[in-house]
């Protein structure tokens, strides 16, 4: 691909939000003709920096240059006005009108006042046609997968003529055969001239479909490159934000791991065989014995979230098998699993977890109470006990236990989330993303706390996108990638330098 | 407790404002508000008035109060009150010489069995179905006052069963017997949602459905039980409706009840948006919209009028919890401000 | 060919015409005198009014709002009409103008505090109601009769169709409004933007359509559908009374449902609810040959029938959930009170 003037320039892109250093003059520029994904873990900044790009959000400083003209746009329509369109996961059409309307709505053309349906959806076959998609457009969307869906997505945009398209995690909801298939769509056109840029966490798709890639790591610029000259294992130590060379080797640790592999085997308090869930995550096998910590480390949306909530009854697996100590459970329900003596500590906690409304001692009782049955209350001077201990072990910063939930920060939220279900006692925790927006020293303490439980025999599985912490508090480790196990590390394996090889290699 | 009492006494201090502003207003304009009399051994004056008559409302918006917390609605109030007050009139019947048809206790007892059973629908629609609470009572909407007009076969069915009187016109030391109901009903509720921790599962099935499920509660049933007490709650308001004029007319009886319970839900505290729930709250909300339709009666305003006031402060109330409302006003001060 | 007539969208248009022929056929087998062209005709001339509000109803179900404020619309318009004709001796069509010109501008005005404010379409207009049904206690509390030549006109022309047969003017002219509401729901950019915003408000707004300019044009709409409806009612009552189209949202929402509109919005059009309608007629003519049922069955059937259809298009929308968008949190649509 020859060097040319580049279609879209993005200069110094600075973005803050209250707390937080979104993007910190980050560069990026799109040539035409080509495919340019942009990596990065969560927090990196790629969703903001693409939000800047469609108008959702304003940059604080920096410059966007389209075709060498200055731009600022002000909302996503602006933007599409510019030529810079946006397919997003959800594809986000009117599934309940019909193929050939989704495309052309807004600008149907009209003949002697009224609508001229035929002429709509023969402009929406053309349109579809361009992209090797022949289907009847007269049908309603929500009559064709979601892979279909996408399709139409991308026709419609490409019919209001685009310099840029911005493809936003588009394959999460497809298959194999429908990824290729897109794909294919793609390359012819990026052939075609269009300039792409493709967002996604999918690694070996990257590789697959993408020619440069951009690493974004905490909201800076980490470099540009070719795909082909730019070897797995580096851009996962790039996303990472560390050098090859300086992955962990903790040695104590791997004493502590040699020591713990000539240790029996601990009686098993968990055992999972072969569950999965279509569409969530592959067919998986995973033992936890008592006092042990289980890892589980990938990739931002390699599957770990989904594992944990087929496991805790979230979500009903489609096959597969679960036993707690022993006995065969069946675990439809998280009132199930919780009968079983597990916890879950969500990642989403503003969705999934926090009640904003409740004080902080009614958000870290609650599943006690649904414990102990909704009849029999706990009395009030008990709760106060219970929350102010947990309060205090986990230095959570509230004036007091009678506080509303909302009013603290997020890194005391999450510890709020952790207190409720310590509050219960469990057999087996898992714990999702503890550390997240914790500061430095918390997420010491959280460590050593996990490590504390392990030892009063409480069995742990552990998810975290940081594999030094996970490498640290993990007796064994299960690699996931792309919504699968590829593999289990277990003794001397443990460490950062071994998941990233396991992630680079498997799968 | 203490702290928890301080918490709802800040939030009842608006309902409490309100309400005192209003009997502020009477006091100065109009004649003989507060004046009471002692006549047959009872009290008679305005404000047993305002007692009395908001005393159905008060019983269905107790109910209504748990269901706006989960984030839910039910308009079908109206017509389980006229289906409640059909069921046992044509149950006690009664000739003109008072004999009932059924016993009083069995009477009741069915009417209320009815009403429940009408709040279960209600709640099966919600809960197991998944339709919108809006969509779910509006069926029983349409069909419930038919079916109470099916019941008493459109007519006006009269009572003449004495005892059950006391329901509506009767007096227990002096203040009316339907404030008693009231006040029992309310105590028993406050007890059992506070007492237990069914109040805050409540709650939390409203603020945040996803994490209620997520730790433990069955949010299905939950639903289901507070759809089905405020039929029941319903069933009530409809014994007393029924007796106060001993009558049941399907095609009146609860007329317009819905938006009044609603009304005295939101002011009293109550989101609709679900969450922290106020009991005594949306009792002192009751208090307000009858105090005000009083007041205008006062003023020898058709009451119908008083329907035009309720509107206005409905959209009032809906413009200050609306964010954009705020945010613009907000947004207008602080130009004034700047400019200032 | 087959494909696209089971298509979900077509199969309950051709359930509800199922149905009104089994009910007409049904009709007809057993009452002697029941088929005749003159009784299906007399749909029409005795629903008019029910229709043209429907119709308006259906703009804004499509649209996933809902408008409970109809009916009390209606009875003001007839209470303005009566009142300027009667009282205040004006013009008739004058009169006309200035009903319609006010069901538009209360419409409208509901519509924009729905937009701009984002408050829930059923709060606002079920305080619309109250406005409304308070608003006609205003003009008068009595009945006010109409003995304007111009009215007592439009009430007995009778506009022969066929062989004998005739329409009135009020039922022509609720046909031609439904031939312009489907006329504009199929062919104008309009139309198509109302179904767009109740398939995805959100994705309506990404893809550049005047979602707010139409949403308000909707509620617009319906008052303007209500005020009609108001004046077609006067042709047929030759009255004003405060009470008239009491209850009348809820016919007027059964029969847009049963008529194949989702309630969720963003499917329907108006031939269904013409049929909707003719199948809400059918089921009162059924009763009134039948001779002993109470004339409130009528309800109990169509809430009964409203149950079942909401029934299906859940069991509908359950078995096409094809995607699994697990990130995705619930939205609440704009008929508030989520909670699934």
């Amino acid at each position: 691909m020859p060097d040319e003037a580049p279609v879209l320039e993005m200069r110094k892109i600075s973005k803050v939000f209250p707390g937080v250093k979104a993007l910190s003059g980050v560069d990026f520029r799109l040539l035409r003709g080509e495919v340019h994904a942009i990596m990065g873990q969560n927090g990196a900044g790629k969703s903001t920096l693409v939000k800047v790009l469609t108008g959702v959000h304003e940059q604080d400083s920096g410059e966007i240059l389209l075709e060498g003209k200055a731009i600022r746009p002000s909302s996503p329509l602006a933007a599409q006005k510019l030529g810079i369109s946006t397919v997003y996961q959800e594809v986000n059409l009117c599934s309940n009108l019909s193929v050939a309307e989704n495309i052309l709505i807004g600008r149907q053309p009209m003949k002697l006042g009224r609508i001229d349906w035929k002429e709509l959806n023969r402009r929406a076959e053309e349109a579809l046609k361009r992209l090797n998609v022949e289907i009847d457009v007269t049908l309603s969307l929500s009559s064709y997968s979601i892979a279909i869906q996408q399709m139409v997505a991308i026709a419609r945009v490409l019919d209001v003529s685009s310099k840029i398209l911005i493809l936003d995690e588009p394959t999460s909801s497809l298959d194999e055969a429908e990824v290729a298939r897109l794909f294919e769509l793609i390359r012819k056109l990026r052939d075609q001239g269009l300039a792409i840029l493709f967002i996604t966490h999918f690694l070996d798709q990257t590789y697959a479909i993408s020619d440069r890639i951009t690493v974004l790591q905490n909201g800076l610029f980490c470099g540009e490159y070719r795909t082909a000259e730019l070897p797995k294992l580096e851009l996962i130590a790039k996303m990472l934000g560390k050098e090859l060379s300086e992955f962990s080797y903790a040695t104590e640790h791997a004493a502590r791991k040699k020591e713990a592999t000539t240790e029996r085997k601990a009686p098993d308090l968990l055992r999972v065989r072969h569950l999965g869930l279509r569409g969530s995550i592959a067919p998986f096998d995973l033992e936890l014995g008592e006092g042990e910590v289980l890892g589980l480390a990938g990739l931002l949306g390699s599957g770990r979230t989904e594992m944990a909530k087929l496991i805790f009854g979230i979500d009903s697996a489609d096959q597969g098998e679960v036993e707690v100590k022993g006995k065969k459970a069946n675990i439809g329900s998280p009132r199930a699993a919780m009968k079983f003596g597990m916890g879950f500590c969500s990642e989403d906690r503003k969705n999934e977890g926090v009640f904003g409304e409740l004080t902080v001692r009614e958000n870290i009782v609650l599943a006690l109470q649904v414990r102990r049955g909704m009849l029999k209350s706990i009395p009030y001077a008990k709760q106060l006990e219970i929350a102010d201990e947990l309060i205090a072990s986990l230095k959570i910063k509230t004036p007091s236990a009678e506080n509303v939930a909302f009013q603290l920060s997020g890194g005391n939220l999450q510890k709020v989330m952790l207190a409720r279900w310590l509050a219960t006692h469990p057999t087996v925790l898992i714990l999702d993303e503890p550390t997240r927006g914790i500061d430095v020293g918390a997420k010491l303490e959280i460590m050593e706390l996990i490590l504390n439980l392990s030892k009063q025999g409480m069995g742990v599985i552990f998810i975290s996108s940081e594999f030094e912490e996970v490498a640290r508090c993990s007796g064994r480790i299960a690699v996931l990638k792309d919504h699968a196990k590829i593999g289990e590390l277990s003794g001397q394996d443990v460490d950062e330098r071994k998941i990233v090889r396991t992630i680079a290699e498997g799968g | 407790m203490a702290s928890v009492r301080s918490l709802m006494r800040s939030r009842l201090v608006w309902p409490l404002t309100a309400l005192a502003c209003l009997f502020l207003f009477n006091f100065f304009f109009t004649p003989n508000f507060f004046q009471m009399e002692v006549k047959d051994g009872h009290l008679y004056g305005n404000l047993i008035d305002i007692i009395k008559n908001a005393a159905p409302i008060m019983l269905i918006a107790i109910g209504l109060t748990l269901v706006i917390a989960t984030h839910g609605i039910d308009i079908s109030v109206g017509s389980v009150v006229a289906i409640s007050a059909g069921v046992v009139a044509i149950m006690l019947g009664g000739d003109l010489a008072g004999q009932a048809r059924f016993p009083l206790p069995v009477a009741i007892g069915a009417a209320l069995l009815v009403s429940t059973a009408a709040g279960v629908w209600n709640g099966l629609l919600v809960s197991r179905i998944g339709l919108q609470p809006i969509i779910a009572t509006l069926i029983l909407f349409v069909a419930g006052r038919g079916i109470a007009m099916v019941f008493t076969n459109a007519m006006v069915i009269w009572l003449y069963v004495k005892p059950f009187a006391i329901w509506g016109q009767g007096y227990l030391f002096g203040l009316p017997f339907s404030l008693y109901v009231v006040a029992v009903l309310l105590a028993l509720t406050a007890l059992v949602t506070r007492r237990s921790a069914i109040g805050l599962f409540i709650e939390a099935v409203g603020i945040n459905p996803t994490a209620a499920r997520f730790s433990g509660i069955n949010a299905k049933n939950m639903l289901l039980g507070v759809y089905a007490f405020t039929g029941f709650c319903a069933g009530v308001s409809g014994l007393v409706v029924c007796s106060t004029v001993m009558s049941a007319d399907g095609n009146n009886a609860g007329n317009l009840f819905e938006l009044d319970a609603i009304l005295a839900v939101v002011l009293g505290g109550t989101s609709l948006n679900g969450g922290k729930f106020y009991l005594f709250g949306s009792m002192i909300g009751a208090l307000i919209i009858q105090t005000l339709t009083t007041t205008i009666y006062a003023f020898n305003v058709p009451p119908e009028i008083s329907q035009v006031v309720k509107a206005l402060v409905v959209y009032a109330i809906s413009l200050l919890q609306s964010e954009k409302f705020r945010a613009r006003v907000a947004g207008v001060f602080a130009r004034g401000r700047a400019a200032a | 060919m087959t494909r696209r007539l089971l298509d979900s969208r077509n199969l309950s248009i051709l359930a509800t015409l199922g149905l009104f022929v089994v009910m007409f056929g049904a009709g007809s087998t057993a009452f002697t005198g029941f088929f005749s062209f003159q009784n299906f005709l007399n749909l029409f001339i005795d629903n008019a009014y029910l229709l043209i509000i429907a119709v308006g109803m259906t703009f804004v179900i499509i649209s996933g709002g809902i408008d409970l404020s109809v009916g009390s619309m209606l009875g003001l318009a007839t209470m303005i009409s009566a009142s300027l004709v009667e009282k205040s001796h004006l013009n008739p069509l004058l009169v006309i103008l200035i009903v319609l010109l006010n069901g538009t501008v209360l419409g409208f005005l509901m519509g924009c505090l729905i937009h701009f404010f984002d408050l829930p379409p059923f709060i606002i207009t079920l305080a619309g109601l109250y406005l409304g049904r308070g608003l006609c206690y205003v003009v008068s509390i009595d009945t006010i009769a109409i003995s304007d030549s111009f009215f007592e006109q439009a009430a007995h022309i009778q506009i022969p169709i066929l062989g004998g047969a005739f329409l009135s003017p009020s039922a022509v002219i609720a046909l031609v409004v439904a031939a312009l509401g489907a006329w504009v729901l199929r062919y104008t950019r309009f139309g198509r933007t109302v179904y767009a915003m109740g398939g995805n408000e959100q994705s309506a707004l990404l893809m550049g359509l005047p979602v707010g300019r139409t949403k308000i044009a909707i509620y617009a709409l319906s008052g303007f559908c209500s005020a009609l409806a108001g004046v077609v009612f006067t042709f047929y009552t030759l009255s004003g009374y405060a009470l008239d189209g009491k209850g009348m949202e809820l016919d007027a929402i059964a029969t847009v449902v049963i008529g194949g509109t989702l309630l969720t919005g963003g499917v329907g059009n108006a031939f269904g609810t013409v049929v909707g309608v003719l199948v809400y007629g059918t089921i009162q003519v059924l009763i009134v040959f039948q001779g002993t049922l109470n004339s409130w069955w009528t309800r109990i059937v169509i809430g009964f029938l409203v149950f079942v259809f909401c029934l299906l298009q859940r069991v509908f929308e359950a078995r096409k959930g094809t995607t699994v968008v697990r990130s995705v949190s619930r939205e609440p649509t704009a008929v508030a009170g989520g909670n699934a």
